[in-house]
């Protein structure tokens, strides 16, 4: 089971920000999610779309182990 | 010193924390970030972090910030949750031996956190509630310092 988070304008289009999820993969993760939301799907792969896997940040596919945390982060703003 | 708080903070109490006792500091920059009300379109900001990546992202900023301009110390305060309109939003300070480090540094600094520090923003108004993401200007802002190295 992977913990899986959603920041920002992802969570509020989701209508969840945290959950437990059984993927193998970051893509397997993906794939799981658009099939459920195609809209939530569309928007993890959108431009400037960060992922990170155990908070630091990837690019591309990695497999999840048991634990993993993978969080999805719309673009950045401080200040 | 990077701090995440839910809490108003006074930013003269930080800048005179920030500045006592210093011996081989020759200057101190400041900057403080209020929360505007964009003329009555905004009753209240929200803001959002990854609790223990935020800190660990704007440290690193803090590093590079602390190398490239050779600072003696710096003092990162961030707010999250929910701020009201002319509540300071950030505090940035920088202390170095001669001035323009502090002052650039402190520029630096607020460049990248501006578009690249793990936050999320939201705006509450009358007419509903948006999310905020870096405009170009933010962009072109950062961009500055990465064309120089």
């Amino acid at each position: 089971m992977a913990k899986v988070l959603l920041f920002g304008r992802l969570s509020d289009l989701a209508g969840w920000r945290e959950r437990e999820i059984d993927a193998a993969s970051i893509a397997a993760l993906r794939a799981r999610l658009s099939e459920e939301d195609a809209r939530l799907g569309e928007a993890l792969s959108g431009p400037g779309v960060q992922v990170a896997l155990d908070q630091a940040i990837v690019r591309g596919d990695r497999p999840l182990g048991a634990g993993a945390e993978v969080a999805f982060l719309p673009p950045m703003s401080g200040g | 010193m990077i701090t995440l708080t839910d809490q108003p903070f006074e930013p003269g109490e930080l800048l005179a924390a920030f500045a006592r006792g210093r011996a081989e500091v020759g200057a101190v920059a400041t900057f403080t970030g209020l929360a505007r009300a964009e003329g009555g379109a905004t009753d209240v900001l929200e803001l959002e972090a990854y609790p223990g990546f935020t800190e660990r992202e704007i440290g690193k900023i803090a590093e590079e910030a602390r190398t490239r301009f050779g600072l003696l110390d710096l003092r990162i305060l961030h707010r999250v949750g929910t701020i009201a309109p002319g509540e300071p939003i950030v505090f940035v300070a920088t202390a170095s031996r001669h001035r323009r480090q502090a002052f650039e540094a402190c520029d630096f600094l607020m460049d990248y956190l501006k578009s690249r520090a793990p936050f999320w923003k939201k705006e509450h108004g009358p007419g509903g509630a948006r999310w905020i993401e870096p405009r170009a200007e933010d962009h072109a802002d950062v961009a500055r310092w990465e064309q120089e190295t």
